[in-house]
C-alpha cells in the first residue's frame, strides 16, 4: 500500500516522529515555534512538545548552532535548524571547525550526535542571497555526513538514521521540492550511505541529487521518446560518497551526465566526475559530461534565474553531445 | 614605548584559608609553573612543536577558579589550557606526552597542545578558534537544564574573544535561556599584539555583560584570593542564570612561541612580574605563618619532580601506528 504525500509533510512527519520516540531529541532554530517553521515543517509543535524542545531561537546562527554542538556532547539529540544554507555561512566556524573536529581532535572522547537541517537552492526567484547551493562545499569536510533528500522516501525517512548516527549529519533540503507530492510506501526503509537509482536505463547515466532529480527525470522522459534510455542515478549521500554505485551505473551505461545546481568550479559535479574517471575510466564510451549553474550570482529576473540554473533542456542537450 | 599597562600594587592582604588549602593551591600554581618552564625548554629543544601557548603568570586564574568547582561540573577551555587541564586533574604525564604527540596522551597525539581533552574529568577541550568554545559551553549548560542535572559549565576565553559574534550570541543566548554557564574572561589585556584599550571601544567588560543581563563581576586575576572568593561568588549567584567573570592578569612570557613581543615594553613586563600570583601568594601567607621556606622548597620539589616523570612518561611514549590514520573521523 501507498499513500500520497507532499515532501513538506514527510518531513514533518519524520520530525514528528523523532521528538516522540526519543526525548532526548528537540528542534531549535528560529522560528520552528510560534510561527510553524519558516516552512510550516514544525507547524503545530510548539503545542504539542512545548517551548523547551521546540525552541525558537534569536538570529544568531553561530551561537545556536554552536549551542546544537553543546547540547549534543551534553547527552542531548538536537535537531538545528538553519533556515537557508545562506544563513549558514554565518554558523561554518562551528560546524567546520567544531563540529567537524571534536571526535577527532579529542582523540575519539567526543562526538557529537547532531543533525543539522538547512533549505538550500534556487528556483524561486529569491535572488542571489537566497539561493545558494553549498553543500557541495560541506561535503568536503571529513567528520561529517552531508544529505540531500530529494524524494518522499527520503524526505519522510532519513532523519532517524540521521539521528541515531553518533556524528553529526548535516541535511539539505532543496526549496524547489518542498511542495512535490509523491507516493509513499507504507513499507519503506532508506538507509544514509548509499546512492539510489531513480531511473532504470542502459544507454546513459544522469547522477545527480536534491532538487535536479526532478529535471535529471523529466530529462530522462524526453530522451526515452527519443531512444535514449537514460538511467538516473540519485547520489542521496553527499558525504561519504557512494563510489561502488558510481561504478556500478557507468560500467552499465557507458556514458555519464553529471547534474549539479552548484557552480562548476570545484563543485560537487567535479568530485563525481574524478572518482568516475579514477574509478571507471576504462568503461567509459565519451568523456563525462556536466550540467552545473552558470559562474554568475543567481539573478532575480525569471528568465535569467531559468538560464543560470540545470534545466531538463540542458541535460537533455549535453546527454545527446555524448551520442554526436 | 613605555609603559602602557601600569601595573596595580601587589595583592598583599590576609589570606583568609586554612593552611592545607592554601598550600595546595599554592602547590597547583608551582604545579602549572614548572610545567610551564618545562614546556618552553621542550619546545626549544624541538620535543614540542606547533603553537604552544604558556600560561605563565596566569596561574591563579585558573588554579583559583578550578578549585571553586564540583567535579561535576563542565569545562570548556581555550588553546592556552595546559593549567586547566592539570588543575581539574588530568595526568601530567598525559598532558605532556600530547604536547609530545605521543599516544598516551590525553587526545591520542590527535591534539597536541592546544587541544587537550579529557571525558573523565569532564574536559570538553582546547578550543583553537577565538570564542569557538563559547557557544559550546552554552549547549552544554542547554543540556545541564533540559536533562535537570546538577552541574554548571565554566567556560574560559581571553579578552581577545570578547570581539568575537560568538561571545555577543553566547552571553545574549545564555541569558534568555537563564542557562548554568559561568563566563571566565582570562583579560590579560593582549589580544596576541593587540592591546585590549586597542580592540575595544568600551573596556569595561562588567558593562558588556550587563548589557546582555547577566550579573557581571571583575577581579584582580593575580591574586589567587580574589579570584577563588570572586568565583565562589559567581558560582553561588549562578541559580537564575549565567554569570560573567572577569579575572585581569597578565601574560608573562610571548604570546606563542612564535612572539617576537614588539607591541609591550619589557619594562612593562617587569612591573607585573613584581606582582607575580606565586611569589605574592608566597609572601602573604608566610607573613601570616602558614608557610615556612621549608614547606615552601618541598612544594617546588614536588613539582619539579612531577614534571620529571611527566617528561619520561612522554618521551617512553610510543606513537599511533600510521595505519591508524582514519580512525576517530566518525565514531565506529
Amino acid at each position: 500500500m501507498t499513500r500520497k504525500l507532499s515532501y513538506r509533510e514527510a518531513m514533518r512527519e519524520a520530525l514528528h516522529e523523532a521528538l516522540t520516540n526519543d526525548p532526548r531529541v528537540f528542534l531549535m532554530g528560529e522560528d520552528v515555534g510560534r510561527y510553524g517553521g519558516t516552512y510550516a515543517f514544525s507547524k503545530g509543535f510548539l503545542d504539542e512538545f512545548g517551548p523547551t524542545r521546540i525552541r525558537d531561537t534569536p538570529l544568531s546562527e553561530l551561537g545556536f548552532v554552536g549551542a546544537g554542538i553543546g547540547a549534543a556532547l551534553g547527552g542531548l539529540r538536537p535537531i538545528v535548524e538553519v533556515m537557508t544554507v545562506n544563513f549558514s555561512l554565518l554558523a561554518l566556524d562551528q560546524i567546520v571547525n567544531t563540529a567537524a573536529l571534536y571526535r577527532h581532535m579529542s582523540g575519539g572522547q567526543f562526538s557529537v550526535p547532531l543533525v543539522i537541517r538547512m533549505a538550500t537552492g534556487a528556483s524561486r526567484q529569491l535572488a542571489a542571497q537566497h539561493s545558494h547551493s553549498l553543500e557541495g562545499w560541506y561535503a568536503h569536510i571529513p567528520g561529517i555526513k552531508v544529505l540531500a533528500p530529494a524524494t518522499i522516501e527520503d524526505a519522510r525517512g532519513m532523519l532517524a538514521p540521521a539521528l541515531a548516527d553518533p556524528d553529526p549529519v548535516v541535511i539539505f533540503e532543496h526549496g524547489g521540492l518542498f511542495n512535490m507530492e509523491g507516493e509513499l510506501p507504507d513499507d519503506f526503509a532508506v538507509d544514509i550511505s548509499s546512492a539510489r537509482v531513480r531511473r532504470a536505463g542502459k544507454d546513459v547515466v544522469i547522477i545527480t541529487h536534491g532538487g535536479s532529480l526532478p529535471k535529471a527525470l523529466a530529462a530522462a522522459e524526453t530522451l526515452a521518446a527519443d531512444g535514449i534510455a537514460a538511467e538516473v542515478l540519485d547520489l542521496r549521500v553527499l558525504r561519504p560518497l557512494d563510489t561502488a554505485a558510481l561504478v556500478a551505473s557507468v560500467a552499465r551505461c557507458r556514458r555519464a551526465v553529471v547534474v549539479d545546481e552548484g557552480w562548476r568550479s570545484g563543485s560537487l559535479a567535479a568530485e563525481v566526475m574524478a572518482r568516475i574517471m579514477e574509478n571507471a575510466f576504462f568503461e567509459l564510451d565519451a568523456p563525462v559530461a556536466r550540467v552545473c549553474s552558470e559562474e554568475v550570482p543567481i539573478p532575480y529576473a525569471k528568465h535569467l534565474e531559468d538560464a543560470a540554473l540545470p534545466q531538463p533542456e540542458k541535460i537533455v542537450a549535453a546527454v545527446k553531445g555524448l551520442f554526436a | 614605548m613605555g609603559i602602557e599597562h601600569p601595573a596595580p600594587p601587589p595583592p598583599s592582604g590576609p589570606v583568609p584559608w586554612d593552611k592545607s588549602f592554601a598550600l595546595k593551591l599554592l602547590a597547583d600554581m608551582l604545579r602549572i609553573r614548572r610545567l610551564e618552564e618545562k614546556s618552553a625548554e621542550l619546545y626549544g629543544a624541538s620535543k614540542i612543536r606547533g603553537f604552544l601557548h604558556l600560561y605563565i603568570g596566569e596561574e591563579a586564574v585558573a588554579v583559583g577558579a578550578l578549585h571553586a568547582l564540583k567535579p561535576a561540573d563542565n569545562i570548556v577551555a581555550t588553546y592556552r589550557e595546559h593549567g586547566h587541564a592539570l588543575v581539574r586533574g588530568v595526568d601530567m604525564g598525559a598532558i605532556m606526552a600530547e604536547m609530545y604527540g605521543k599516544q598516551e596522551g590525553c587526545a591520542r597525539g590527535r591534539g597536541g597542545s592546544m587541544h587537550l581533552f579529557d571525558a573523565a574529568t569532564r574536559l570538553f577541550g582546547g578550543n583553537a578558534i577565538v570564542g569557538g568554545g563559547l557557544p559550546l559551553a552554552v549547549g552544554l549548560g542547554l543540556a545541564t537544564q533540559m536533562l535537570e542535572e546538577e552541574r554548571i559549565t565554566a567556560c574560559f576565553f581571553g579578552d581577545g574573544a570578547v570581539a568575537e559574534g560568538a561571545f555577543h550570541e553566547s552571553l545574549n543566548l545564555a541569558a534568555l535561556w537563564k542557562l548554568p554557564v559561568l563566563f571566565c574572561c582570562e583579560n590579560n589585556l593582549f589580544g596576541m599584539g593587540t592591546a585590549f584599550e586597542r580592540a575595544e571601544a568600551q573596556t569595561d567588560l562588567r558593562l558588556k555583560a550587563a548589557g546582555y543581563n547577566l550579573p557581571a563581576l571583575s577581579c584582580d586575576g593575580m591574586d589567587i584570593v580574589s579570584v577563588h572568593e570572586t568565583t565562589r561568588e559567581a558560582i553561588a549567584q549562578l541559580k537564575n542564570g549565567p554569570v560573567f567573570v572577569e579575572y585581569r592578569t597578565y601574560r608573562f612570557r610571548a604570546h606563542s612561541m612564535f612572539d617576537a613581543e614588539l607591541y609591550r615594553d619589557k619594562a612593562e613586563v617587569e612591573a607585573w612580574k613584581a606582582r607575580g600570583p606565586i611569589h605574592t601568594f608566597t609572601a602573604r601567607l608566610k607573613r601570616q605563618g602558614k608557610l615556612t621556606e621549608e614547606e615552601f622548597l618541598a612544594l617546588d620539589a614536588a613539582a619539579n619532580a612531577e614534571v620529571d616523570a611527566a617528561v619520561a612518561f612522554a618521551e617512553a611514549g610510543s606513537w599511533e601506528p600510521v595505519e591508524y590514520l582514519l580512525k576517530d573521523v566518525h565514531t565506529p
